[in-house]
């Protein structure tokens, strides 16, 4: 209570552009800078080991005169369902609606792409059996998994006010038991020797790759992107959404219905995430089986809210995120460390971002108090 | 205390200390404060001495909340000083870098919205948040010593009642004690008369006066012109953020008061074209509905506003006129009765039926539900024009159209803004209430050009603005009564709903008191409606 300073928080009128771009710059900095003092605990330098997470997600400047793209194209690879989740979940916090489900979501689809490409030639032939076909009748077999399980605490919310965030966390359980079930019980491949998953999907719903690993699904996830900047900026859907999502009262006074836009943002969040479920079934793995639920729900937040929640920043952060990812499996391999350090990032920066967050809205003042001298006026 | 219907607020006799001997309780020297792009406080001075009542004087923005919370430790000054007396009235600069530092230092605040915990106690609510309040409360001791404060000060208040349980008047004295058992010399009272009857805002004055005599420096902040005559010994009068005037109120009158305010000459009447009012476009009709905890508060109430009337709604708030208001936008629903517009039976329909009637909405809670405030104002402003064309075409949104609309509006109204693409927050309070009448209005002449009888609520439009933008307000709505639109008007200003209104409905506890007619009717009958003790 003595000191002859005293720092106070005041709340910003505006924020000046030069604060909205530094403060972001800054706060990933500090948390490498962190992240260095908690690489030297585990017995690495830190500057080899930042290098070693450029190249293990880039490349290397020898390998690229080679002609070799690996590390790029595999982080490429992990961005695709980040971006995919990262819009589900924008669209869903522009509303303020805590969508945490989205790891369900994208599992679901998963389920129901796989059940498409496992079952449905055996229950009705007639269905030419292209690629053609069958990946659009599987993208939106994923979408409609992922959008049905949103709509679960959808209309929990909409019709009887329960709390989304419990709800969407819970069901992710839900989801994952399911599917693992699934794949380890009635659609485990009878020919696959105890190995824990469904059959190989057939060939013709394979997602056609563009080079590498990279398939058409992350050409699927830029338009998606596109479309989702579209409802945001330029349909009536996007401003109701951004109304009710800055003051709801507003929104019912403007003749918004509350309820069934809630449906209509979860069904487009659920189908969002429940696509990531395709790119990485008919994209990657090519059958049902362990790795579907890796995260990419979870990390999605990170991306939406690291990104602002606009569409084109989060396929930046998307990107940036699996790079940390990839080159965090590298430093597992080069140098001994465990893979889990490319999530610690992910923590440390998503921390910091929001941390940080408090000087875009406040600035910091110190003030002097000064010595109390009788005076007299 | 019994409310007497006839006791006028009279002025004291004469002064108990003579204010210009009396010590200087607290000293603002200098006071200057920028916000970006705004110069709240210019060098502002101020000097408030013990015993005595100091009105503070000015429109809205003209930087009277911005120079109190300098005060109380909300925001430190950029430049200027703040001194605090002794008894003797020697004077010690002070820091006030917090609202704890300014309680230290004596000087407490009362706001407009109280700041009371409904489901705790009387005594409860003085002691919450204090320093040095021990982790065993012995309840009876402070109830006793808050009992005995609040009758040393004559503020009768039951002490072990829950704050819900007690009236506005009386939650409005616990404020003040808690203020006092926190050892208040200095205290600050904003608009404290807003939420009360005439009859009540005399016994806050009374209230004043017991606590000046005491000792206490006593600031009021008002722009009541009325008040600050009846109450205050000397006025401080501010136009955008410099201190145009400190004087004695005995030495001064109401219309140099209002000029000083403004800045200019002011009108004091209206002038109203003659109408000959049309159908009936909106009646409710035995409408029963409860409020959000599940009271009823609508009675069976029964109103009908024709086209080209304006019919005011008196009454404090809180006696219904919010779920009025809800009731006839669609925001609430009616349990029983019916209400409609221009024929059609709207009763518990969707709030979008409502806009697509023609039934346009100027809410009282400006940013709580008429506007976004973090959108930008164009957004704002196509709240009610968003859903057909220009602006929506099939499913998009074409934003060139909604800013170009947004523009038009900014321009047609005198909104004062740097642009449609600034966050409606931004706005002062005027301009933001121009901009939603601006919205409404205009939605009510697109009604028109489907064949539909617009209807207007207007609740509270002219609250909290500057006289400049009440002029404005006023002569936009008398606009719409030309042109045949039917106006429910509702306002705690009784001045204005006799100036405005062709009929007057006053409210006390959801149930229709009388409907007059200003001719027929005088201020202190409406207060006696008010009060719930006549009906007409």
């Amino acid at each position: 209570m003595n000191l002859p300073y005293r720092i106070t928080l005041e709340k910003r009128l505006d924020t000046p552009r030069i604060v909205l771009w530094l403060v972001p710059v800054v706060s990933i900095l500090i948390a490498l800078a962190f992240g260095a003092i908690v690489l030297a605990f585990a017995g690495a330098n830190p500057l080899e080991a930042y290098g070693q997470i450029l190249t293990g997600a880039f490349g290397s400047l020898t390998a690229w005169l080679d002609g070799q793209f690996y590390a790029v194209s595999e982080t490429v690879v992990r961005t695709v369902p980040l971006i995919l989740t990262g819009l589900a979940v924008a669209v869903a916090f522009r509303m303020r609606f805590w969508n945490i489900g989205a790891e369900g979501q994208l599992v679901f689809g998963g389920v129901f792409a796989a059940w498409v490409a496992l079952f449905l030639p055996g229950v009705i032939p007639g269905i030419p059996q292209t690629p053609w076909v069958y990946l659009p009748l599987m993208a939106l077999a994923a979408v409609a998994g992922g959008a049905i399980w949103a709509l679960i605490p959808a209309f929990l919310k909409a019709y009887l006010e329960v709390d989304e965030i419990i709800t969407t966390i819970m069901l992710n359980f839900v989801a994952i038991l399911t599917y693992q079930y699934l794949f380890t019980g009635p659609w485990k491949d009878p020919e696959g020797q105890g190995f824990p998953g469904s059959a190989l999907f057939p060939e013709f719903t394979w997602l056609p790759r563009l080079t590498g690993r990279v398939t058409l699904g992350l050409v699927l996830a830029l338009a998606a992107a596109v479309v989702v900047w579209l409802v945001f900026d330029h349909t009536k859907l996007g401003y109701e959404i951004a109304l009710m999502g800055e003051n709801p009262e507003a929104a019912r006074y403007a003749g918004v219905n509350r309820a069934s836009i809630i449906i209509v943002v979860m069904v487009l969040s659920g189908g969002l995430a429940g696509l990531a479920g395709f790119t990485e079934t008919a994209g990657i793995s090519h059958r049902l089986q362990q790795g579907l639920a890796i995260g990419n729900g979870f990390t999605g937040i990170i991306v939406a809210w690291v990104a602002k929640l606009r569409p084109g920043w989060i396929v930046v952060v998307a990107f940036l995120l699996s790079a940390l990812f990839v080159g965090g499996d590298q430093l597992q391999i080069s140098m001994g460390l465990p893979a889990s350090i490319g999530a610690f990032f992910q923590g440390m920066i998503l921390l910091f971002i929001l941390g940080g967050d408090v000087f875009t809205r406040y600035r910091v003042k110190i003030t002097r108090r000064p010595a109390a001298v009788a005076v007299e006026v | 205390m019994v409310v007497e219907g006839h006791d006028r607020p009279t002025r004291p006799s004469a002064p108990v200390t003579d204010p210009t001997a009396a010590p200087i309780a607290v000293a603002l020297r200098g006071i200057t404060k920028t916000f970006p792009g705004v110069l709240a406080n210019d060098h502002v001075d101020l000097e408030v001495r013990r015993g005595e009542i100091h009105a503070l004087l000015g429109e809205n923005g003209a930087g009277k909340s911005t120079l109190m919370s300098v005060l109380t430790g909300l925001y430190q000054p950029d430049q200027g000083r703040i001194l605090i007396g002794d008894e003797a009235g020697r004077l010690r600069p002070v820091t006030i870098a917090s609202p704890r530092d300014a309680i230290h230092l004596g000087i407490g605040m009362v706001h407009q919205h109280f700041k009371l915990v409904p489901t705790q106690t009387v005594a409860e609510n003085v002691i919450l948040g204090m320093d040095g309040v021990p982790f065993v409360l012995d309840m009876a001791t402070v109830e006793a010593e808050v009992a005995a404060l609040s009758e040393r000060f004559r503020m009768p208040v039951p002490v072990s009642a829950y704050i819900w349980q007690i009236s506005v008047g009386e939650q409005q004295r616990v404020e003040i004690l808690k203020a006092l058992y926190r050892g208040a010399e200095i205290l600050i009272l904003d608009e404290p008369t807003a939420v009360l009857t005439p009859q009540e805002a005399a016994e806050v004055a009374a209230t004043l006066r017991a606590l000046a005599a005491e000792g206490k420096a006593i600031i009021f902040i008002s722009h009541k012109l009325d008040e600050v005559m009846t109450v205050a010994d000397r006025v401080t009068v501010l136009r955008k953020g410099r201190n145009v005037a400190t004087l004695d109120v005995a030495a001064t009158d109401k219309h140099q008061l209002a000029e000083l305010m403004v800045g200019r000459e002011v009108a004091t009447t209206i002038d109203k074209d003659d109408v000959e009012p049309g159908p009936v476009v909106l009646r409710i009709d035995g409408v029963v509905a409860r409020n959000n905890r599940g009271i009823v508060a609508l009675k069976d109430l029964s109103l009908e506003v024709r086209a080209g009337e304006i019919l005011g709604v008196a009454g404090v708030a809180g006696n219904g006129q919010r779920e009025l208001t809800e009731v006839v936008t669609g925001l609430r629903r009616a349990e029983q009765g019916t209400v409609t517009v221009d024929g059609d039976d709207l009763t518990d329909r969707a709030p979008v039926r409502f806009i697509d009637a023609g039934v346009s909405h100027v809410p009282s809670d400006r940013l709580g539900r008429g506007l976004a405030g973090n959108l930008p104002l164009a957004d704002n402003m196509a709240m009610k024009a968003y859903r057909r064309p220009p602006i929506a075409a099939g499913p998009m949104l074409r934003r060139d159209r909604m800013r170009a609309f947004a523009v038009d509006l900014i321009e047609r109204f005198n909104v004062d803004t740097p642009g449609p693409d600034t966050p409606a927050r931004n706005l002062s309070g005027g301009n933001q209430q121009k901009a939603i009448l601006a919205r409404e209005i205009t939605a009510g002449t697109r009604a028109r050009e489907r064949g539909r009888r617009p209807v207007l609520i207007a609740a509270y439009p002219t609250r909290g603005l500057d006289v400049g933008a009440i002029e404005d307000v006023r002569s936009h709505l008398l606009r719409q009564r030309s042109d045949g639109t039917a106006v429910l008007f509702i306002s705690e200003e009784l001045d204005e709903l006799m100036m405005m209104s062709d009929r007057i409905a006053v409210l006390h506890g959801g149930e229709v008191m009388g409907v007059v007619t200003p001719a027929e009717t005088t201020i202190e009958e409406l207060g006696l409606m008010m009060a719930g003790e006549m009906r007409r």
